[in-house]
């Protein structure tokens, strides 16, 4: 019962691939509460949200709490410095991409917060990123500050010693 | 005690105790996705008495295409707060499948509680572009054609074969607008007449605005519960008796597309015709869909069709089927009705459709 | 109250990183026909198909399974079509699974795939979402940190990530289906491969594959007419689960996620596995990157936590004498189309514990786990297959 082979006569042989450009624009919503991350970028500023629940600090917030699913509803200035928990070196070229390689992906668990997020670092070589490192975000210039990430230029060292591991262990 | 009714296909009993649903809009601008769910969600959890923490599985259904970025039925997660762990899965269909999956799901015995939702934004993206990408990718999406051509098509069959009239799509169109009236959920809400709305242009010939759907965004859930334990969070449980779904052809130049084989296939498995049906929710997005579904389940002409709208007053995408399922339920919850047809569909013009039965103690 | 779940039959495809002798409906087709060889079954004998795959933007196709409807002989029945983000295809054969457990179906024929050539799964993981946090790094970009979390905690030797990659590669020469065939491989390839996300090298990641996979599962009817006519005997399912938990909140543990956990203690306790290290022959289990072999060890109770990294070093993981052998068909590292790549973890334990996998067969097999996670490794299924009718 296997299917059987076909073979076409003509001699350029079967076509292999087509391809269909196609574009879609999308309009996102950021909703409630990511709309208070976005106004604190446009101020250079980090918010956290505490969850009313379980009361820890998150940012940014995508809308909830994900362990209790409620919304959050108090906010938390945070500074602008942190802890890098964990990190890679990227290395791999893709489309889309903007940074020249390498370059080092961390996770920045921000001083007041209870969640890590990814971020660039830079002003720092690739040989020199450790865990523990303490970093500090730089911002765009007060002009070109947007209700986005990309308000934050990336982060630094801040020359600080390290974090103690027993302080971002739980945050991995 | 109430007796549970007699399951057509001899499974175990499984009810709907409860059903939610978000305002349908046409653009839910300043919620995300988890904050349109979230409140549905709550909702649903407190009109069944529970919270998550009773409940042993969970199903939605969404596609990424919507939203324009891979799995977006991830995000949807944090709406319900999946901590500790919890057993789930998602099906890239209307939230009526996933409602399927949970309702299998509950026949082994282990589990008695389920959660299903289904959720989608329609405003996003523009919908003629992002359902083309839905048809045969070598031969049919690279036409480009949109959905309202699609089903401008199979009513110009229906029309042919002397299934119905354009006035009768009209009477369609007019009959969901008022009835919605009485649904503050819904979101094309008037009272037209057959011949204001026969004065309006073609969209697509035969279609007129009318005939269309809305563009909605919107947000369903419902909570499943097997066997005597859905008696005590509910008085009237909505008991599924039967259920299925099936397919047809992709092809769309292989079908009467008059004609849903895969509805009336569904409805006699699930035994619509086995008992009187005293109202039923059709998920049929265009005007001129109607006539061939409803002849497909078979349905009495006494039957009421579609006393919250229907699709043709609410169209929130991934969610208007298990929305279908949820406003028959409740009909039985609140004691309105004793047997109902809820019925969902995906797919170009009719592709795959999903019956299911409903019944009262 | 359970029906009995058999695997009857099962199929896969030659895996490679461009199929272009076939479309995507040749390439699912040709996996299930196999599987309904396997099964000494018929179209005709199928009662409803469930598919999964990644996501939909991989191919560029809005719901595939719409337009495989016919090639995958479901007009006219019951189709289904699952998407849990990389667990997918353990997810689909769950779900299909519970089709014939709860007495539904007495066959239900389940596929999976991706055509990774006809798309690109770097870019349609990375579509610029505005308010999101850009994600800078790719898929490795966003595991190597946790691996590095790993490393920390456990204090696991440099070389560990290596000598499995080395190890799923040598297993893969034993597998005439899978993608990677690299007879020369060693620790000092892997060694000199670019660092892609570092500690991550190119040759410890998995690779980019056109595939699909197919099973045919059945009832305790349906494998008894499966075995009587083929003369190849069924594997049964003796445990299976799906666990979800939140992509990310405050102290989640990414390195060693509860979800994980908590779904193989169930799968376990279904099968009646109190010691997965003794008890189970061997394990097929999601490895898209090296260091998750140990990292998985120890999420799956093959060893305490902070020693999964000795069971790989010791060589227990190898086919080649050790005694627990993980991933003997070469597993994701060597063959990864991503929708396809959990069924085929599953797929590949029935073909163990039915004495059927060959060149890479654990000998003996009786007792197997199929594995597969997804998402921010926070979706997972899992189900233990035997040789032996559960009780």
């Amino acid at each position: 019962m296997s299917d059987q082979t076909y073979v076409t006569k003509d001699p350029r042989g079967p076509v292999t691939q087509l391809a269909t450009p196609m574009r879609l624009d999308y309009l996102f919503t950021a909703g409630l509460s990511l709309s208070r991350n976005l106004r604190g970028y446009q101020r250079a500023e980090f918010v956290g949200q505490k969850c009313p629940v379980c009361g820890k600090v998150y940012v940014p917030s995508r809308g909830s709490c994900p362990v209790d699913g409620v919304a959050l509803t108090e906010e938390v200035p945070l500074k602008n410095t942190g802890t890098v928990t964990t990190y890679c070196v990227v290395n791999v070229p893709f489309a889309g991409q903007s940074i020249k390689i390498p370059y080092i992906c961390a996770q920045i668990l921000l001083d007041g917060a209870n969640l890590s997020f990814m971020g660039l670092i830079q002003e720092c070589d690739v040989e020199d990123i450790h865990m523990g490192m303490r970093v500090e975000a730089l911002w765009v210039d007060e002009a070109d500050l947007v209700p986005s990430l990309a308000s934050v230029k990336y982060f630094r060292p801040t020359g600080e010693p390290d974090a103690d591991y027993e302080t971002y262990r739980e945050y991995l | 005690m109430s007796q549970i009714p007699a399951a057509k296909q001899g499974h175990r009993p499984v009810a709907v105790v409860a059903f939610a649903q978000s305002h349908v809009v046409r653009a839910e601008t300043n919620s995300n996705e988890v904050e349109m769910l979230m409140p549905v969600v709550h909702e649903v959890f407190a009109k069944a008495g529970i919270t998550k923490d009773d409940v042993g599985f969970i199903c939605s259904g969404s596609t990424d295409y919507l939203i324009g970025g891979p799995f977006s039925f991830v995000t949807a997660l944090d709406a319900i707060g999946v901590w500790p762990p919890k057993s789930e899965s998602h099906v890239e269909m209307d939230g009526a499948w996933a409602l399927y999956e949970a309702f299998v799901r509950l026949q082994e015995g282990d589990i008695d509680i389920a959660l299903v939702y289904g959720f989608g934004k329609s405003s996003l993206g523009d919908l003629d572009k992002i359902f083309a990408l839905q048809l045969d990718p070598y031969t049919m999406a690279p036409l480009n054609p949109d959905l309202v051509s699609l089903a401008a098509l199979q009513a110009r069959v229906v029309i042919d074969q002397g299934i119905a009239t354009e006035e009768d799509f009209a009477a369609v169109a007019a009959r969901s607008r008022r009835s919605a009236l009485s649904n503050e959920f819904a979101q094309v809400r008037r009272d037209d007449s057959v011949e204001d709305l026969m004065a309006e242009p073609y969209a697509v010939s035969p279609l007129r605005r009318h005939c269309l759907p809305p563009i909605s965004d919107g947000a369903s859930a419902i909570v499943l519960v097997a066997g005597d334990r859905a008696f005590d969070l509910v008085e009237r449980p909505a008991w599924i008796t039967g259920i299925d779904h099936r397919i047809e052809t992709h092809a769309i130049g292989a079908r009467n597309l008059a004609v849903s084989t895969s509805t009336a296939k569904a409805a006699e498995m699930a035994g619509v015709g086995e008992g009187p049906v005293d109202l039923a929710e059709v998920h049929a997005p265009f005007a001129s869909q109607e006539a061939i579904l409803t002849t497909a389940l078979g349905l009495p002409s006494s039957t009421v069709i579609n006393p919250s709208g229907g699709a043709l007053a609410a169209n929130a995408l991934m969610s208007g089927g298990l929305t279908r399922i949820g406003e028959a339920a409740q009909a039985i919850l609140d004691g309105r009705a004793k047997r109902v047809v809820a019925h969902a569909t995906s797919g170009p013009v009719l592709q795959q459709n999903l019956v299911c039965v409903l019944e009262g103690a | 109250m359970a029906e009995r779940v058999a695997v009857i039959g099962v199929g896969q495809t030659y895996h490679r990183s461009k199929r272009d002798d076939v479309s995507i409906a040749g390439l699912v087709r040709e996996a299930a026909v196999r599987a309904l060889e396997d099964a000494g079954c018929t179209w005709d004998d199928i009662d409803a198909v469930v598919i999964g795959k990644a996501p939909d933007m991989f191919e560029g196709i809005m719901m595939p399974e719409l337009y495989l409807a016919a090639a995958l002989g479901a007009v006219g029945k019951p189709m289904l079509r699952v998407h849990t983000a990389g667990s997918v295809g353990g997810s689909t054969a769950v779900v299909a699974a519970h089709l014939v457990a709860g007495g539904i179906h007495q066959r239900v024929l389940t596929v999976a795939f991706e055509k990774q050539s006809d798309s690109d799964a770097m870019w349609a993981l990375s579509v610029p979402q505005p308010f999101s946090a850009p994600l800078l790094a790719g898929a490795g970009g966003y595991f190597a940190p946790i691996i590095r979390a790993y490393m920390r905690r456990s204090g696991a030797p440099l070389d560990t990530g290596m000598r499995v990659a080395v190890k799923d590669r040598l297993h893969a020469l034993k597998n005439p289906y899978a993608h990677l065939k690299m007879p020369d491989i060693s620790m000092e390839k892997v060694e000199e491969s670019v660092m892609l996300w570092d500690p991550l090298h190119y040759l410890e990641s998995c690779p980019s594959s056109d595939g699909a996979a197919a099973m045919v599962l059945g009832s305790e009817k349906a494998a008894a007419q499966a075995e009587a006519s083929t003369g190849r005997r069924p594997a049964w399912v003796h445990g299976m689960a799906m666990r979800s938990e939140p992509t990310m909140f405050a102290g989640r543990n990414q390195v060693n996620p509860q979800a994980g956990r908590d779904c193989a203690r169930d799968v376990y306790a279904q099968a009646g596995i109190t010691n997965p290290r003794e008890q189970l022959d061997c394990a097929e289990v999601y490895v898209p990157f090296s260091w998750y072999e140990p990292m998985w060890l120890e999420n799956l109770g093959f060893a305490p936590e902070g020693e999964g990294w000795k069971l790989t070093q010791s060589g227990a993981t190898s086919l080649d004498g050790g005694d627990i052998p993980w991933n003997c068909s070469g597993g994701v590292l060597s063959s990864n189309p991503i929708g396809a790549s959990g069924m085929l973890r599953f797929l590949e334990a029935a073909l163990q514990v039915r004495g059927l996998a060959g060149e890479h067969q654990v000998e003996g097999a009786r007792k197997a786990l199929g594995h597969a996670y997804g998402g921010g490794a926070q979706f997972f299924a899992m189900w233990v297959v035997g040789a032996d009718r559960p009780e």
